[in-house]
């Protein structure tokens, strides 16, 4: 049988990332104290696959595990809760709102951020745990995932380096004003919960505004808010919080500065991209 | 159900928690008998602090291990909002001694039985502030840019509440007021006003001491309703003499807390250990708590301990009584008298919940204050470590002969598991072994 050759071409970024957060969440299980649980997290990944089945079923939309694996991973990564049934309500509110709350066909919360701010404003089982990474993980995980950015470059994810340079530079402000040493911005960068946030959360390309300044502003306003949040209101999920608020921006920035559409697949005729 | 006694060790912890609903166990219950205890006191240049907090309401009790003359005491905390009299008070040392040695690492032991004759166990069911009057002068110094926002006396103490406008001006107020403010310590307290603190600021009363009859400082507590819910360390690491140790006794609603900004770690815990720890607890737990930290490099803090106040297993001390809670700040467990907490809520455990958390910290490896988070986790946690008395009889059975070869390998085991844990040499634990009859080592 003929085939026709065909040019190389790097696989899609989304599978780096899956490779990335399992490594992440095997060591999380396997090291870390008060960390992620196994069948927490086989029940967020669960429930985050069949949420996404049924509602590709009846949106009428193929099925892809790629999202729902990645937002099933990011859940077991971020959150802890007391009851076993809350991951479960965690990665059904995940992928439930990217089917119901749509505008002009696009989802507007990043799924496993929603899911995170909605339980914490409305359960009181749930908590995040932004401090247990070491500093060696830290930094072996800013490279990795800075190398999956790199290698998709195409992918708009542009916006993770907006979000990371303005929430470090708001950072190094404030210890300037404070007359802090560099010591404490540096080690304030070094939390786990900012990298998943910026590389998987303000970055899902579904859910950022279609146009680069678009983007930019988005990143700077999301930095600013939640330095707002952690440091005067001293709320602890202040990126998740800031990120879930102002989500809404990236349909108002699309109007002002419109932009192509972005679509994990290459070319997708119409109905419901997820 | 009925369980062999060697799988009961194993199931302590699994057990312990299906005896949330009981009050208080006894201390012959199934986590060991309890033996020996690591207290805050085996570690120099210590301090201890006590946080309560329920939603906002923050109430933090501080005791020093200050030694000298009380003339040269003097405190300067930073604090996130103004303090009323109310605010403030003095704590029995002893309220905190009991909080420590009943949250303190512990040692338990376990008598082998006779393997001919093995026993079946059967598992039961789950089982006022001294007053003083507040003057409340306020006072402008002009020339410090310092405001004396309130003043009070508080037992044996004078207390000031200041704010500041600049860090030079307070750093020269404090001095020339007889503060002793460490070299650098400009730069931090720069630090705190630009954030809107203020500072609560205290001294020895010698003539109130006097007549309070009391030879001791007794910790202070103050209370506040805030949002910031940290321990203020930097102050402390200014121009200090090597790393310092800070114990935290906090006192929640709904379970363990740990730190927001540093990694939170467990202390190693249910542990063999051979017999002759008991009779040197305190350096094992110290050389233990000293490779831990060496481990994380100084960079973590570490649980001792994590349970519901309601009930513990076993216990290191009497438990605490509605009185010694409320004294420590638990004010929303409704009752201050004199028997212990036992309050049972609805769906298992008390209103009461005690983390354990010990920190080693300098400038440089805890560089910010340590921010906590309250969690949902009431999952019990201890410090435990395990001694096993061998059966001494005749080996009269099969049974008998297999469980000597087994103690052989036990005791090489434990000798392996310690030398790795405390970082003393093998053959030393072996020697010391062999002299307290776990001597058929390999």
């Amino acid at each position: 049988m003929l085939t026709w050759p065909r040019p190389w071409r790097l696989p899609d970024a989304r599978y780096f990332q899956i490779a990335a957060l399992a490594t992440l969440l095997a060591v999380n299980v396997a090291i870390i104290d008060f960390g992620a649980r196994p069948a927490a997290s086989l029940i967020a990944v669960a429930t985050a696959l069949l949420t996404q089945a049924v509602g590709c079923r009846l949106s009428g939309v193929p099925f892809d595990a790629k999202s729902p694996l990645i937002t099933g991973l990011s859940l077991s990564l971020l959150l802890r809760a007391d009851a076993l049934w809350l991951h479960a309500a965690a990665a059904l509110i995940a992928i439930g709102s990217k089917f119901v709350l749509r505008v002009d066909g696009k989802h507007v919360f990043n799924p496993a951020g929603f899911a995170i701010v909605v339980l914490l404003f409305t359960t009181r089982g749930v908590w995040i745990s932004p401090g247990q990474w070491g500093a060696e993980i830290w930094f072996a995980t800013l490279a990795g995932l800075f190398a999956i950015l790199v290698l998709s470059a195409s992918h708009r994810v542009d916006i993770a380096i907006y979000f990371f340079a303005s929430h470090a530079a708001l950072l190094l402000l404030r210890a300037a004003w404070l007359g802090d040493p560099i010591a404490i911005p540096l080690h304030q960068l070094q939390s786990g919960s900012l990298l998943i946030f910026t590389f998987f959360m303000i970055s899902d390309p579904r859910t950022t505004p279609d146009s680069r300044v678009g983007r930019l502003l988005f990143a700077v306003t999301v930095a600013v808010a939640a330095h707002y949040l952690a440091f005067v209101l001293q709320m602890r999920p202040a990126l998740y919080v800031a990120l879930i608020a102002l989500s809404p921006l990236t349909h108002v920035l699309d109007r002002l500065v419109p932009a192509a559409r972005f679509s994990w697949r290459p070319s997708v005729p119409k109905g419901v991209s997820t | 159900m009925t369980l062999r006694i060697d799988k009961i060790f194993r199931t302590c912890v699994a057990t312990a928690a299906i005896l949330a609903h009981a009050a208080v166990v006894p201390a012959n219950a199934f986590c060991g008998f309890y033996v020996a205890q690591a207290d805050a006191k085996l570690f120099n240049k210590s301090s201890k602090v006590v946080l309560a907090r329920d939603g906002e309401q923050t109430s933090i009790t501080m005791a020093s291990d200050f030694e000298g003359d009380v003339k040269e005491f003097a405190v300067v905390v930073p604090v996130p909002t103004f303090i009323e009299r109310k605010q403030i008070g003095v704590v029995e040392p002893k309220t905190i001694d009991h909080l420590d040695s009943y949250t303190a690492p512990r040692l338990v032991e376990y008598h082998d039985e006779d393997p001919c004759h093995p026993i079946m166990y059967r598992m039961a069911p789950g089982a006022p502030m001294p007053s003083a009057v507040a003057r409340g002068e306020a006072s402008l110094s002009r020339q410090y840019g310092v405001t004396i926002e309130a003043s009070y006396d508080v037992a044996e103490y004078d207390v000031l509440i200041l704010s500041a406008q600049e860090s030079d001006g307070l750093t020269r107020w404090l001095t020339d007021n007889d503060y002793r403010i460490p070299q650098g310590a400009e730069a931090v307290l720069g630090s705190y006003i630009r954030q809107g603190m203020r500072f609560f600021v205290a001294k020895v009363n010698v003539e109130r001491m006097k007549a309070v009859g009391n030879g001791t400082l007794r910790p202070l507590q103050v209370r506040y309703q805030s949002a910031k819910f940290m321990v203020p360390l930097r102050l402390g690491t200014v121009n200090a003499a090597g790393p310092q140790d800070l114990i935290i006794y906090a006192l929640t609603r709904s379970g363990r807390i740990e730190a927001a900004n540093y990694r939170t770690v467990k202390i190693p815990t249910d542990i063999d250990v051979p017999l002759y720890v008991k009779n040197e607890f305190g350096p094992f737990y110290k050389a233990v708590f000293e490779r831990a930290v060496a481990r994380e490099n100084m960079q973590a803090v570490f649980v001792e301990y994590a349970w519901d106040m309601g009930w513990c297993d076993p216990c290191a001390a009497d438990p605490m009584s509605n009185k010694e809670l409320a004294e420590l700040g638990a004010r929303w467990i409704g009752s201050s008298d004199d028997t212990a907490f036992s309050a049972v809520r609805r769906g298992g455990g008390s209103d009461a919940f005690v983390t354990r958390l010990h920190v080693r910290y300098d400038a440089k490896t805890f560089p910010e204050d340590i921010v906590f988070t309250e969690t949902r986790d009431r999952s019990n946690f201890q410090g435990r470590y395990v001694q096993h008395h061998p059966w001494r009889g005749e080996a009269k059975c099969d049974a008998a002969r297999s469980y000597q070869d087994r103690l052989t390998a036990r005791f090489a085991k434990e000798a392996t598991d310690l030398a790795a844990l405390t970082g003393w040499p093998r053959s030393e634990i072996v020697a010391k072994m062999a002299q307290s009859g776990e001597g058929e080592l390999k």
